[in-house]
């Protein structure tokens, strides 16, 4: 069994709680760092699209993890990143300032939207940015223009440092482009949860009366996370266009808003590593079944029979799994399966059961 | 002046007039109880006071401070704290993560400092904990310090809402019903903490009780409610000896 023994206040308040997590930590970061030296072209796309997920998860669930605040019209926000991004490039904003900017934007249009959205609870929310994801189609059509419609845009090589870098071209430096902004935002995430800004999000999404009583600005701390969380989505969404080569109206349907919600409470709600394991599930679940078919082709005959919503229905069962076996998703799991080897033979079944909360005050909504 | 005023306050939701025409002032340094009959409107003063609902009249004022023309966040921001009847902590974070809530109307830094953990982030984050520490230290709470708020009893959720409270470094403690549901060891430890709160820290407090031990061992002063309007005013002995009083909670004498 493991003990940290704490002797000083900065080992609560540096984001690594001993020397072994953090060599756990920095083992991940040369893993991922040497991925591209070691898998070939068409995994290092996969794992791409990996981390190009947890970037949009990471995204959501500053406002669904920590905030509490369930959106499901996310993939607005990466259409809007996506097409800021590129419409900037061609108006011959070098990338390096568009990227950052799309970003800014998609922020500043989150917050907008927030204004009056944040009046809304829980399933009104939920409904409200629904129709917002569905309105995108739309408007991307209607201002053809600058979206180009439904025939589509084309996404152009970037130029960061001096280097060309395009996804099918150079997919080695394109990953690396991608690890880096999942990097730096990963950073600055922890960060935030460390800092006022992030606890007042958990505490507005525990208990908005007490959050309130104690000096939380709701409206102001509920539009800040919208922003947060709009502007990292939004860079998300310019990695996205980049990597798909070429997007249109459909792009970015509302089975992207649902797939991402989907994806955060797999990985486990209210966590940062959540956002990273729900990627890695639904990022890999495609590979995984076309696989698994062709497995099962081969042995009993029939592999090249199409099932139609045969992803979609997998991933929905393991959507329902989660909820009714473990609520916290994987990370959860993961934090109980180490506990087990950490307290070894010392865990107890009813480790993490949750006591009966108690009555809630009245919300006064 | 007086510390926290109340004047003529009226809250009616719908036919119900919960508080009626209601007047007090507390003075700074005292503890002031505030008893009465189930649906006297006790708890509603907390919420008028705490800007959770809004008077149909009247004026409340707090150190200098108009509260109504202020928002529910700036009343902490003036140095009022309160805590709940029914425990309204942030149940998904450890004990040390609710306190440090309550450091947030100090909070100095911005988003950008923040995101970055600039040195005066991590400076002020020194600072709250170390203020935090002190708290954890006055109610004893060491043990649960790193413990999941969802995971604790109810006897200790009790005191970590005081604690919570604060930590906000207030000059008002609004106490509602800090000893219901604790047993009888809690409600003594509670009295002390109360009399320490007072003498040690210098806050005022302004709580609601309805167990008469501690309400008279503890308060300066006692203000007895029923429907919403005041019955009596004095010192603990006077308003359990004032006949409004007896009537209110046992009837007429036949």
């Amino acid at each position: 069994m493991r003990i940290v023994f704490k002797t000083d206040y900065m080992q609560d308040i540096r984001p690594w709680k001993d020397r072994y997590q953090l060599g756990l930590y920095l083992i991940l970061l040369a893993v991922v760092f040497a991925a591209p030296m070691v898998i070939d072209d068409f995994y290092l796309g996969e794992l791409t699209n990996v981390l190009i997920w947890a970037l949009a998860g990471m995204g959501l669930m500053i406002l669904t993890g920590h905030t509490g605040q369930a959106s499901l019209g996310h993939a607005a926000f990466l259409a809007f990143g996506c097409y800021a991004n590129i419409i900037l490039m061609e108006q011959g904003v070098p990338f390096m300032v568009a990227f950052p900017v799309a970003g800014l934007l998609t922020g500043i249009v989150g917050v907008i939207i927030a204004i009056p959205a944040l009046r809304l609870h829980g399933i009104y929310l939920a409904i409200a940015t629904l129709a917002m994801s569905i309105l995108t189609d739309d408007i991307i059509v209607l201002t053809e223009p600058w979206t180009g419609g439904v025939g589509g845009k084309y996404a152009p090589s970037v130029n960061v440092f001096g280097f060309d870098i395009d996804r099918w071209g150079t997919p080695k430096e394109f990953y690396y482009l991608v690890l880096g902004v999942v990097v730096i935002v990963t950073l600055g995430y922890i960060n935030l949860m460390r800092a006022p800004l992030g606890r007042s999000f958990i505490a507005v999404r525990d208990s908005e009366v007490s959050a309130q009583a104690m000096g939380v600005d709701i409206a102001r701390t509920k539009a800040m996370s919208f922003g947060l969380s709009c502007a990292v989505t939004g860079l998300a969404g310019a990695l996205m266009g980049l990597f798909a080569g070429a997007f249109n109206n459909e792009t970015f349907s509302v089975i992207i808003s649902i797939e991402l919600l989907m994806m955060i409470v797999i990985g486990g709600l209210g966590s940062i590593h959540g956002a990273f394991f729900g990627a890695i599930v639904i990022g890999f679940l495609p590979q995984f079944l076309s696989i698994s078919k062709e497995w099962v082709g081969a042995v009993f005959g029939g592999s090249s029979v199409a099932i139609p919503g045969l992803e979609f229905g997998v991933f929905g069962m393991i959507l329902i799994g989660f909820i009714l076996f473990e609520p916290m998703g994987i990370y959860g799991r993961w934090l109980k399966i180490r506990t087990f080897f950490e307290l070894f033979p010392f865990y107890r079944k009813d480790m993490f059961k949750r006591q009966k909360s108690y009555l809630k005050t009245e919300r006064l909504r | 002046m007086s510390f926290l005023e109340l004047k003529d306050a009226t809250l009616k939701f719908g036919g119900v007039t919960a508080v009626d025409n209601l007047s007090f002032s507390v003075n700074e340094g005292e503890v002031f109880a505030i008893v009465g009959p189930n649906g006297a409107g006790k708890s509603t003063v907390f919420n008028l006071i705490s800007r959770f609902y809004d008077p149909h009249a009247g004026s409340i004022t707090f150190d200098g401070h108009d509260l109504l023309k202020s928002k529910p966040s700036e009343v902490a921001t003036f140095g009022v704290a309160r805590t709940f009847q029914n425990i309204e902590l942030f149940d998904q974070a450890t004990v040390l993560e609710n306190l440090l809530v309550g450091r947030h109307r100090h909070r100095k830094t911005n988003l950008v400092n923040e995101i970055f953990f600039t040195p005066s982030a991590r400076k002020q984050e020194l600072q709250n904990r170390h203020f935090v520490e002190e708290i954890i230290d006055f109610l004893d709470l060491q043990a649960y310090r790193e413990k999941r708020i969802a995971g604790l009893p109810y006897g200790v959720r009790k005191v970590v809402e005081v604690a919570r409270a604060l930590a906000t470094d207030p000059k008002l403690l609004l106490l509602d019903e800090p000893a219901s549901g604790l047993s009888v060891e809690e409600t003594t430890d509670m009295r002390w903490w109360i009399d320490d709160i007072r003498r040690q820290m210098g806050i005022t407090v302004l709580m609601v009780e309805h167990d008469m031990g501690l309400v008279s061992g503890v308060s300066d002063r006692v203000l007895a409610m029923a429907d919403g309007a005041r019955l009596a005013l004095g010192t603990p002995s006077e308003v359990q000896s004032d006949p409004a009083v007896i009537e209110a909670y046992l009837g007429h004498v036949a």
